[in-house]
């Protein structure tokens, strides 16, 4: 589960002052469901993803995720959460198992346990071909396998993806999305934050539209849809922020 | 604060490290080959050159004394210098290294000492040549050898021993033990060797653990993980601490290897083959460089605290650049800022005191020098020890302040 509770951020920039880069974002994920954050680039889906992340402290508000509190247990939320980004990439000279058995540990994994859910991993995402092999040699999608493993090793409760497939080509895109909703059928509580209109309406049971820091809209597909009388993504989208004169802003 | 996670993170740090082929470098094959390398090629040039200037008489031209035949006679059968057939443009020869030494010997020079008259001699010289030099050396000799047959003479004539104008000689001895001459002699350069060494071992990791993470994208990944912020700090830390260390270890040893052979090599080129010669020259370079061991070992533990400093201090400034390359920009200038305390503690007549005490590596390279030489300041040594050791933690906590700033990890 995870509830944000009006999170704030404001950043202070010697040249542009003070910048809100997320103001009152609130909204709740339930386990088993997929919460799709979808906004334009510097909407404020990264800051509130890293707020939720514990990476980011908020500056007013608060989050709750898998039961601890983001400002006072950020550890604990960190154990409970598989974070995975563009921008979080691979130590390139180590081997995917290695990269697997440094984040089990760090994690508090004993190595019998990082020993079985490696063979697990390794069956499930095809990965025992390059499993012994340096992560600086592998192609895009042998990356992603093995960055999706390393979300998973410590089998946490909730996942945050933060435009996950950010310059992938369309096999690492769609390794992906099977994986997201993957995690949504073993129960998972998970937050996608993406750009891409069509990953939304193929991934998400609730949609958060964000601009310019504020959570703008928000339901199902279908409620959107009904409220904005469009049936295409794009569109509404464009509506919720006010039209294409807000959006070039 | 986890020390199990620090471990993980140290191991996993270190292992990443020596699969580095830029790490392994700039730790290892630098110090153990390419110095001793370096020194070697430094020892071969230089028996090369001595050897040389040992061996052939410097050309040197007589200007004037044709009426002072015996003058002239004697330069010519002066063996250490060959005689150069006379040319205008002499001043030209010797700017061009062709002719070494120029001696101008003034009208009636024979008659006048003859005479019981003085006389003067000018040298011509290209000052600073080493050839050149020796020219001056043989021709000062030669004449220095003259006057005292001319004086021995001339108080011959007068009934007097030469001693009669000698009645006090004066000699010096030295009764310092050798590691105190050693000490005082390259005491200075022992500490400048380590703190520089230190440094530039701590460079890169520091800067790629930091920096370099930060690039690649992998800092943010460490991040999620549930691991407290000091524990990173601390691994990271203490691999830098590492590769600091391992760079002076392999450097030591290469350093004492290269010494003693290449040390007995450069007493025999000095001793250009003759076996009493090389002896004396082994036994001054032994004195130049026997240092108290004792000392040695303490010079060793006044350096750890400022090898922790350095660690914590390039963490520190390296974490706030956003790429490999801005780091470089921030840590290579630092190294003026360490050469130069380390260089007033070379220059002579630097002695410590209590104020000098506090100032950061000049106080370290200061008790070094003492240190070495076999003098032991114990409220110094423990003020030192201790301010150094306080200038350390302020550096780790302040690294640990700025891993926890968010403006500073995630700067863009």
């Amino acid at each position: 589960m995870i509830e944000a509770r009006s999170l704030t951020k404001t950043f202070r920039d010697k040249k542009r002052g003070e910048i809100h880069a997320a103001e009152n974002v609130s909204f709740r994920v339930a386990p088993g469901q997929i919460y799709g954050l979808l906004g334009a680039n510097g909407a404020g889906k990264t800051t509130t993803l890293r707020m939720l992340a514990t990476l980011l402290q908020p500056t007013a508000g608060g989050a709750t995720v898998a039961g601890f509190d983001v400002a006072t247990q950020p550890e604990q939320v960190r154990a409970q959460v598989g974070f995975l980004a563009a921008s979080t990439a691979l130590y390139g000279r180590l081997t995917a198992r290695e990269t697997l058995a440094y984040f089990g540990k760090l994690n508090g994994l004993t190595d019998a346990v990082i020993r079985a859910r490696t063979q697990r991993l390794a069956d499930e995402l095809d990965m025992h071909e390059f499993l012994d092999r340096r992560c600086d040699k592998f192609s895009t999608g042998m990356k992603q396998k093995t960055s999706i493993a390393r979300t998973l090793i410590h089998d946490p409760a909730v996942m945050i993806f933060d435009e996950p497939t950010l310059g992938l080509d369309i096999m690492a895109a769609r390794t992906i999305v099977r994986f997201v909703r993957d995690c949504r059928a073993r129960g998972k509580t998970v937050i996608y934050s993406t750009h891409i209109m069509s990953e939304v309406e193929k991934l998400c049971d609730t949609i958060g539209i964000i601009h310019g820091g504020k959570l703008l809209a928000e339901g199902t597909l279908d409620s959107l849809r009904t409220r904005y009388g469009q049936p295409d993504m794009e569109e509404i989208f464009v509506q919720a922020v006010g039209g294409d004169a807000a959006l070039a802003k | 604060m986890n020390w199990n996670r620090i471990f993980t993170i140290y191991a996993k740090e270190l292992r990443d490290m020596l699969r580095d082929r830029r790490t392994l470098i700039s730790m290892i094959v630098i110090p153990t080959v390419a110095m001793p390398g370096l020194f070697a090629l430094i020892t071969t040039i230089t028996v090369k050159v001595q050897r040389e200037v040992a061996t052939t008489a410097p050309s040197v031209m007589v200007l004037g004394g044709e009426d002072s035949p015996g003058t002239r006679e004697a330069l010519l059968k002066h063996g250490k210098i060959a005689i150069a057939p006379h040319r205008d443009d002499w001043k030209q020869q010797i700017s061009d290294k062709k002719l070494r030494a120029a001696v101008e010997l003034p009208a009636g020079l024979d008659a006048a000492l003859a005479r019981g008259e003085a006389v003067a001699i000018k040298i011509y010289n290209y000052e600073g040549e080493v050839r050149s030099d020796r020219a001056v050396r043989e021709l000062r000799s030669f004449f220095t050898a003259r006057a005292d047959t001319v004086v021995a003479a001339r108080l011959a004539e007068r009934g007097l021993a030469p001693a009669a104008i000698k009645p006090i000689e004066v000699k010096a001895e030295n009764v310092a033990p050798p590691e105190k001459v050693g000490g005082n002699l390259i005491g200075g350069i022992i500490p400048y060797f380590f703190l520089i060494l230190a440094f530039t071992g701590a460079m890169y990791p520091a800067m790629d653990l930091t920096a370099g993470e930060k690039e690649r994208g992998t800092m943010e990944t460490l991040l999620c993980s549930p691991v407290g912020r000091i524990d990173i700090v601390l691994g990271k830390f203490l691999m830098i601490l590492t590769a600091s260390l391992a760079t002076v270890a392999f450097s030591l040893l290469s350093m004492a290897l290269t010494f003693s052979v290449g040390g007995s090599l450069l007493a025999k080129s000095i001793g250009g083959g003759n076996a009493a010669n090389a002896a004396k020259a082994a036994e001054k370079i032994t004195s130049m460089t026997t240092l108290d061991p004792v000392g040695m070992v303490a010079v060793l533990g006044m350096v750890l605290p400022m090898i922790v400093l350095f660690a914590a201090g390039l963490f520190t400034i390296s974490l706030f650049a956003k790429s490999f390359k801005e780091a470089q920009s921030y840590v290579s200038p630092l190294i003026i800022v360490i050469l130069m305390p380390a260089m007033i503690a070379m220059l002579p007549g630097v002695e410590l005191n209590w104020k000098l005490a506090l100032v950061p590596i000049l106080n370290v390279s200061l008790a070094s020098k003492e240190l070495v030489s076999g003098v032991w300041n114990w409220g110094m040594l423990g003020l030192i020890f201790a301010s150094t050791c306080a200038y350390a933690a302020v550096a780790l906590w302040l690294s640990v302040r700025m891993f926890k700033r968010e403006d500073v990890i995630f700067r863009a």
